[in-house]
């Protein structure tokens, strides 16, 4: 029987250390509890904006959780991280404690941000997580000048920013693509590629579906992989910062994968086609590590362990968060600026 | 003492940041290399080498790498060539720069610095020419500051680098080359805001900003012949506001016009008459007097600007008029 490790990259407040770990030493059983960290907080959210506790536009990533596992697992701490409003699972995987990013979503004063950022555009800079961003391509020049600080430092930290295929449609982004390769900036551009630019199929809006090759003519190397194999995305994110780390500058990865959820939460999902969720279904990087494991002698119970482990901590997080007070009211004109004083 | 124009008290601003600082970078269109397009920063990249450079035309990218640099602890000053072209990227101003500090709750800050200039000149074309200042005071979280002078064009530039907040700066190019006058290179750093009485007066008071302080000054002179005696503010910043420094002066005047090149329907003169009205209308006797260019596009010939455009002829006329109230 293969020995079953839930320990070692989540810790007990459900907290994911990826950072840290060398992914040629990661089992499948770590990647698998890892991601049931994404998803579970993923479909926890999902509850409580159903039940109301959570509002506003909420967007998952159930499905897609192995392009941020596979990518912290590859990138080290300090790397800053710049991603979508699809961003949750990014947050977690570069670190954020569930509790913080719950307690977020819920409005509570001990949010990441205190309730100011809410679902779709919170940070934790605490873990290099500096932030979602709500408009689409808008996170890909400001990694650009993340990177151009790190540049200008003399750091060697690398700068991962991620959007969906729709956003390569956006002018900033190609802004931004020029922009790098011109400077030759330590970033990593990742295009999440889950075939829907929101609700429209982004075949329908390129010419060219393949997104990667956008970068060929700003001279910048791409490739396109398997986003629903953390340990593809690990390699090609590792080796996309070696080179950005040796001053070779950015790396535009395209990941294919398919989210499993709407758009949005409410999404009605009128454009899928028939039977294209099943297949997905069979597809997606959780039901593939539990094949993985089950040919190589896990069984089912444990694989379960595994599952129930990661949402058994996220429960208790997550019920840590509903516990904390909301943010205060008084405090809403704080943070403004730098100084009260230019209030006036 | 230096005597200087005030586009040369800009390169001085930049250049003592750049030295006194190593996080400053100065950055955007043609300001490397070429020493910017009106000169602002020319002879910085042969001083301080790659933390100035030239950019590709990408407003996005310019203003983004800001943002993104500036949350990074770096303090990039970046320049958009003209104020018109900053609405090609207006996101990385109002839906991003202003909202990192506030968002995060103060975790996060982005004091970065945009540089522009706007206004009309004979032969501008409409998108060259416009006067922006109303739409970026419209914007919480962005600092704006109009240097009517060259002192100030350097002392406000130096205030901005220096803030933890995003800064805008906007000059008028109709000032970069005019005549030199004496600028205090080592004058000392202060905190954004503050509006300056620039001519006292018992009558009437005149709030302008930026280039239109020229013509306003002409004819607040003009108008003492009349036996009008005018009071002029050099509002300077509109983020921060000094409101106070308006009531004090209405309270001794009570008479108030708000003069601007920027259109008249939600221009900031709007702004200021609505405080007044709404927190010291007892302090006037006439009602605020607003004068700007009428809601039209601006066309290029100069005749056909001239007549849009107030001058120090149809501000006296306005002054002389509100006088007689």
């Amino acid at each position: 029987m293969t020995e079953i490790s839930t320990t070692g990259l989540i810790d007990g407040n459900g907290a994911l250390h990826l950072r840290s770990a060398s992914p040629e030493e990661v089992g499948d059983s770590e990647l698998a509890s890892a991601m049931w960290v994404l998803r579970g907080f993923e479909e926890r959210i999902r509850e409580l904006r159903v039940s109301g506790d959570v509002v506003g536009s909420v967007h998952l990533g159930i499905g897609q959780e192995a392009i941020p596992v596979g990518a912290l697992l590859a990138l080290r701490p300090g790397d800053p991280v710049y991603s979508t409003y699809r961003g949750h699972g990014w947050a977690l995987a570069s670190g954020a404690a569930p509790e913080g990013v719950f307690a977020e979503l819920l409005g509570r004063a001990g949010g990441v941000n205190g309730g100011r950022g809410g679902s779709a555009y919170f940070s934790v800079p605490e873990e290099d997580f500096y932030g979602e961003n709500s408009i689409v391509g808008a996170g890909a020049p400001i990694a650009c000048g993340s990177a151009l600080a790190a540049k200008f430092n003399g750091s060697d930290a690398v700068t991962l920013t991620v959007f969906g295929d729709g956003a390569l449609n956006q002018g900033s982004v190609s802004e931004a693509f020029n922009f790098a390769s011109v400077m030759k900036l330590p970033v990593i551009f990742i295009c999440e590629n889950n075939g829907y630019s929101e609700l429209t199929p982004i075949a329908s809006m390129v010419v060219n579906p393949m997104l990667h090759e956008r970068g060929d003519v700003y001279g910048i190397p791409n490739l396109r992989i398997d986003g629903n194999d953390a340990r593809a995305v690990a390699g090609a994110v590792g080796a996309a910062a070696a080179r950005a780390r040796a001053g070779g500058g950015p790396t535009l990865i395209e990941a294919l994968t398919q989210r499993l959820v709407g758009h949005y939460i409410g999404d009605a999902e009128l454009y899928r086609a028939k039977g294209e969720l099943d297949r997905a279904m069979e597809d997606e990087p959780l039901e593939r590590l539990r094949r993985s494991l089950e040919s190589s002698g896990t069984t089912s119970a444990e694989f379960e362990v595994l599952r129930d482990t990661a949402l058994a901590r996220l429960s208790a997080a997550c019920d840590r968060a509903i516990g904390q007070p909301f943010a205060d009211t008084s405090t809403v004109y704080d943070h403004l600026y730098s100084k009260e004083a230019y209030r006036g | 003492m230096a005597k200087i124009t005030y586009a040369q008290a800009i390169t001085s601003a930049l250049d003592r940041a750049l030295s006194e600082d190593n996080d400053v970078l100065v950055y955007g269109e043609d300001v490397g290399v070429g020493g910017g397009i009106f000169g602002c920063t020319k002879g910085l990249r042969a001083r301080h080498g790659e933390r100035v450079f030239d950019t590709p035309i990408s407003e996005s990218a310019i203003l983004g790498s800001a943002v993104g640099a500036a949350m990074m602890g770096k303090r990039p000053v970046v320049e958009i060539m003209w104020v018109d072209f900053s609405l090609v990227a207006l996101d990385q101003i109002v839906n991003q720069a202003v909202n990192v500090r506030y968002v995060s709750e103060g975790r996060l800050s982005a004091p970065l610095t945009i540089r522009t200039q706007q206004g009309a000149m004979p032969g501008s074309c409409a998108q060259h020419s416009q006067n922006l200042e109303a739409l970026f005071a419209h914007t919480p979280g962005l600092l704006v500051g109009l240097p009517s002078n060259a002192q100030d064009a350097h002392d406000m530039l130096l205030s901005g680098i220096h803030a933890d907040d995003p800064v805008i700066i906007i000059e008028n190019r109709t000032l970069y080359f005019g005549e030199k006058v004496d600028v205090d290179e080592d004058a000392p750093v202060v905190a954004p805001g503050g509006a300056r009485v620039v001519r006292e007066g018992a009558d009437l008071t005149v709030v302008s900003w930026s280039a239109m302080m020229g013509p306003v000054l002409e004819a607040a002179t003009a108008a003492a012949a009349h036996g009008v005696d005018v009071e002029v503010i050099d509002l300077r910043w509109l983020r921060p506001l000094d409101m106070p420094a308006v009531f004090r002066s209405i309270s001794k005047t009570s008479k108030l016009m708000i003069a601007h090149e920027a259109n008249i329907t939600g221009g900031f003169g709007a702004e200021i008459a609505a405080r007044v009205v709404g927190e010291a209308v007892h302090l006037l006797d006439a009602p605020v007097r607003r004068v700007g260019v009428a809601d039209v596009r601006m066309p290029a010939a100069p005749g056909l600007q001239g007549a849009l455009i107030p001058n120090a002829d149809s501000i006296l006329r306005e002054i002389l008029e509100l006088a007689r109230f």
